[in-house]
């Protein structure tokens, strides 16, 4: 059934951003307070107040299109969207309505295919958030908490370009990923620093007409946007094989019983009567002003990939897993300034430290361990001198002593690698006089007994053999 | 004891002990309560002024540094917030409702030790021209009970008028200090747009509002316009532009290029005594050697619908905060959300009121935007265009402040677009965003107060005042 | 120009006003002369004008990112006119 239709998507994504107070006052915009106590008279819309708009909104939001390649915008409004609605103080919300301060731009995603692909951006603009009402714990009235109110948000939109509820996920882990980088909003969808809606439609394949629109709102997380997508997806496919005709409207996503279902929404199209703010003079955004931004950039998700596939031979899957945040890719670049093998120092990094700090909930900024003690590590393997399980007992040390090196710990918990071969070949002589009839079997063709030779000298030398020469030299001996 | 109108007048003796800030008090509060009948007060800070009075009258008596306004008591219009007093923009939707801040404008007041002895009425959220569209009733004017005080600042004119407080600080968004101030026989200026900070005054409409004092010499004009103008942390809208000396009046010293519109003067409705003032003074002007001549201004028939289709729309969305939602008036017929806001702002809004946000909610609707919103602005454009080259050409721009002197009460009520034509004098000023001061010139055959509006270059305050001055003193006989 | 009754309503809705019948009758009729009067407007050339949209003489007036004037929580819910110790409270859509 989905070969002949082709769906359509658009999503419209609101980022809070991570500034200390409000877009256009001084109260705190931080997450997780007592209620109605990030606020001021300029917030709850007092008699006499007026915006004043945050230096560092401003600055975030360019960040923001420069990492999402968009023209910045050089000439500013701000624009007011009048409306009623309970968690909103001003009866109107400050926004951008003509000159968004991003325009065009893309992102590029990959898909599970190994293809990669460009989702072009519509516009990103600066506006304010709203409070919060709460519905469910008075039954006659809903409580309402402004510490919201005000707080800075960047409206991304995207051109119609996603196809598949994965695409979306996708995409929506990637703009996630380069907010985080940009240090710009923390992307918690849950908390809803971080919010999508979408917009879907469903047309046979080829036509270039739209089908008719449907919002979804009210997906709290990027598994709930692809599974809204795709249930969405099949319900309009069916109504249209069905001959039923699509409405456009707004549709809420439940998601105990992933499906969408109508809204019961009173205003059906509202009529907003955008109009220039005039409390607000216009922001004019310079060249300089953007080249200072640009400058503050760090390294973008993209371009470390790149050079992690190219500069330090890794593939596709460890450079992706190296490159989810912006700590783990600085870390693991940080071992290679001291180290040259770059396949262990990923593997170390993915592998060892990253079960760590799961492990015990913590992130790559607590880790206390330098990057280059890493690298002490690993070198201490390549140089021979402890097998990988040994370096493993050593790093659950280290952790615990951080000032000590790994030569140190290694030689205190007696795990230096004997690979001085007369003492070897002392203990293999000593390990193939127990089995005298096991050699002969060995002799016969069951080269499998090598592991039971090889697992007693392991014992006889307390692990410190080191296996690569003491299965040549076994080996060597046994051939004679 | 009787004390003598203008600051000017008495300061000086207040700073060397001679009057009591004590007594002062006693003098206003006592003026105030004779004339209760004016409904110009809505609140009066009778405890607070004579304990204010008090410590200040010990601070002079211990020799200590006073402000500025030591001895000035001044009454602030309905719309301008002291913190925690009341303010209502004289409407039921914000009754006893109180604020947690002091505007900018109270701020600087309070620094140069000024006492504030009340909150005076206005027209409801300073739309009107004649203070009777006010909750708490209207102000009557002093010199003619009959008569309106104007509008919107009626109950800041008529104080100052009766001696009711020193001076007082009204708000002008389309000639709301100046009408009424006209219509009593005081000075009323609209600074240019930014000069003031706009912060803790309720807005109107935003691109258009301006504090102002009203006072009953130049002199005390130009002290306050000095301690309350000047950049403001808490309004963007504020200039960075420095404040002059304006308390130090210089004398007019060179020839003025001076025009005055003639098809404003001699349009209808112009009282004969108004026009014939108008022309004493032009000629009184040109005999002094100052070149004085009629310039054409074609834009006169549009400068109100322009006002209102512009102000209207501002207002509709700046009084949608008045819902019952955070503060102020709740129906107690609330059941849900819709009705929270429906009802509150239908009980709560006067007539006037509901009158401007609706005409302004449908210019801004998406079917007329472009015919009335879009049209307006560029109408505003050409009109500040004309404006700015009237002022290439010319220092002042003169004109009666009103058509006419103060009106009986009930006599425009019936039809709104007679009510907004009174403006037509007044509204070319803050349209454009430049400064215009009315100072009395005289009163007409029945003894009611005359004023003459004189409009200058943006930021051109300090040169305003001075002209004020010249005139009073040379001119206006 | 004639307003249409559900073109007042459509206004009074947007600016969440309601009228009775006799107000209504008043409010368009109002209306109707408001508009009229804003039609003088048309009469004035504005070929090639661009709207005034700013009476400000300045540009990027931006404040630094600091954590100023907050209200606690008794200041901001005193004037509320209905509340709890911590929230404001709205009255809720009521099913009949």
């Amino acid at each position: 059934m989905n070969s002949k239709y082709e769906v359509v998507i658009g999503l419209e994504i609101h980022a809070q951003l991570l500034t200390k107070s409000k877009a256009f006052s001084g109260d705190r915009a931080e997450y997780g307070n007592h209620p109605n106590t990030n606020v001021s008279v300029v917030s709850l819309a007092h008699p006499g107040t007026l915006p004043r708009h945050n230096k560092n909104a401003v600055e975030k939001a360019i960040k923001i299109g420069l990492a999402f390649n968009c023209q910045i915008e050089r000439y500013n409004k701000y624009s007011r969207k009048n409306y009623f609605y309970a968690d909103l103080p001003k009866g109107y919300q400050i926004t951008q309505f003509d000159t968004p301060i991003c325009k065009g731009g893309f992102v590029k995603i990959k898909l599970k295919n190994g293809t990669s692909k460009k989702i072009r951006l519509t516009r990103a603009h600066m506006e304010e958030d709203t409070g919060k009402s709460i519905h469910d714990i008075e039954p006659q009235n809903s409580l309402i908490d402004y510490n919201r109110a005000g707080t800075p948000l960047i409206e991304i939109v995207t051109e119609p370009d996603i196809r598949t509820g994965e695409e979306a996920f996708q995409f929506l882990t990637e703009v996630r990923k380069i907010l985080r980088y940009l240090d710009v909003c923390d992307g918690n969808m849950e908390e809803g620093s971080l919010r999508c809606d979408c917009n879907i439609s469903v047309r046979p394949i080829g036509s270039s007409e739209f089908g008719t629109k449907v919002e979804v709102k009210n997906m709290n997380s990027m598994s709930n946007v692809k599974r809204a997508i795709e249930f969405e997806t099949e319900r309009q496919i069916t109504a249209i094989e069905k001959g039923e005709k699509i409405a456009a409207e707004t549709r809420s996503f439940d998601a105990l019983k992933n499906l969408t279902f109508s809204l019961r929404s009173k205003e059906m199209v509202n009529d907003y009567r955008y109009f220039p703010e005039p409390d607000l003079p216009p922001l004019i955004v310079s060249d300089e002003m953007i080249k200072q931004i640009a400058k503050q950039m760090p390294q973008l998700p993209e371009q470390l990939y790149e050079k992690f596939l190219n500069n330090y031979n890794l593939g596709s899957y460890d450079a992706s897993v190296l490159t989810e945040t912006k700590e783990i890719a600085a870390f693991f670049e940080s071992i290679c300034k001291t180290c040259s093998n770059y396949k262990a120092a990923a593997n170390w990094t993915m592998v060892h430290i990253k079960g760590y700090l799961n492990e015990n909930a913590l992130e790559f900024d607590d880790f206390k361990l330098s990057p280059e003690k890493i690298s002490n590590l690993i070198n201490l393997i390549d140089e021979g001198k402890i097998s990988n399980s040994a370096a493993q007992k050593v790093f659950a040390e280290l952790i615990n002593h951080p000032n000590d090196t790994s030569e140190i710990i290694a030689q205190r918990l007696n795990l230096i690698q004997t690979s001085d071969t007369t003492e070897l070949e002392k203990l293999i002589e000593t390990a193939l006089n127990k089995y005298p009839q096991k050699i002969n079997e060995y002799k016969s063709g069951k080269t499998g007994l090598l592991g039971l030779f090889m697992g007693e000298v392991m014992k006889l030398s307390g692990g410190k053999a080191d296996p690569k020469i003491a299965s040549k030299l076994i080996k060597d001996k046994l051939e004679k | 004891m009787n004390y003598p109108k203008g600051f000017n007048n008495f300061s000086q003796k207040v700073k060397s002990g001679e009057i009591s800030c004590c007594a002062l008090a006693e003098f206003y509060l006592s003026n105030i309560e004779k004339n209760k009948h004016l409904n110009a007060f809505l609140e009066v800070y009778a405890d607070e002024a004579i304990q204010q009075a008090k410590k200040l009258d010990k601070k002079i008596e211990n020799c200590e540094k006073t402000g500025r306004l030591a001895g000035m008591f001044v009454g602030l219009k309905d719309n301008i917030c002291y913190k925690n007093h009341h303010v209502s923009a004289s409407s039921k939707i914000l009754e006893g409702f109180e604020s947690l801040y002091s505007a900018t404008v109270v701020e600087r007041l309070l620094a140069e030790d000024a006492i504030i002895i009340g909150r005076l009425n206005c027209d409801e959220f300073a739309m009107g021209a004649s203070n009777e569209n006010s909750a708490y009733g209207a102000v009557l004017n002093y010199f003619d009970n009959t008569k309106v005080s104007g509008g919107s600042s009626g109950g800041a004119a008529v104080a100052v008028q009766a001696n009711l407080c020193t001076a007082s600080l009204g708000s002008d968004t389309g000639g709301s200090v100046r009408q009424p101030a006209a219509f009593t026989g005081n000075f009323g200026i609209k600074p240019t747009y930014g000069r003031i900070s706009r912060y803790g005054l309720l807005s109107y409409a935003s691109s258009f509002d301006q504090i102002g004092p009203i006072t009953s010499t130049i002199e005390d004009m130009a002290l306050l316009l000095e301690i309350i103008s000047g950049n403001d942390e808490f309004d963007a809208t504020c200039t960075q532009k420095p404040v002059e000396k304006y308390s130090e009046i210089n004398k007019i010293d060179r020839k003025l290029k001076i025009a005055y519109l003639d098809n404003y003067i001699n349009s209808n409705g112009v009282q004969p005594e108004v026009k014939e003032k108008t022309y004493q003074i032009i000629e009184n002007l040109k005999n002094k050697g100052h070149k004085v001549e009629a310039a054409n201004f074609e834009l006169l028939d549009y400068l109100v619908p322009c006002y209102y289709v512009l102000t209207t729309a501002e207002a509709s969305s700046n009084l949608s905060r008045y819902s019952g939602l955070l503060y102020g008036y709740r129906s107690k017929n609330s059941i849900d959300l819709e009705s929270t806001f429906k009802k509150s702002r239908s009980e709560g809004f006067g007539d006037e009121v509901k009158r401007r946000i609706m005409s302004g909610t449908f210019v801004l609707s998406s079917d007329y935007y472009d015919a009335y919103y879009s049209k307006a602005q560029k109408v505003r454009r050409v009109i500040q265009n004309r404006t700015k080259e009237l002022f290439a050409d010319y220092d002042y721009i003169l004109n009666p402040t009103t058509p006419t002197t103060a009106f009986e009460i009930g006599g425009k009520t019936n039809d709104p677009i007679a009510m907004y034509l009174a403006d037509i004098f007044t509204v070319q000023a803050p349209l454009a965003g430049n400064p215009a001061l009315s100072i009395p010139c005289g009163v007409d055959n029945n003894g009611m107060p005359i004023g003459i509006q004189v409009m200058t270059d943006l930021f051109n305050e300090k040169h305003l005042i001075n002209f004020a001055k010249y005139l009073c003193e040379e001119i206006i006989k | 120009m004639k307003i249409t009754d559900k073109k007042i309503d459509e206004i009074a809705n947007l600016a969440r006003l309601e009228f009775n019948a006799n107000e209504k009758i008043k409010i368009k009729t109002d209306l109707e002369k408001i508009v009229d009067f804003f039609d003088k407007l048309s009469e004035v050339n504005t070929d090639g004008v661009e709207p005034l949209i700013y009476m400000i003489d300045c540009q990027n007036n931006l404040r630094e990112d600091e954590i100023k004037n907050e209200i606690s929580k008794e200041e901001a819910l005193k004037n509320a006119p209905d509340k709890d110790s911590d929230y404001f409270k709205v009255p809720k859509f009521i099913k009949k």
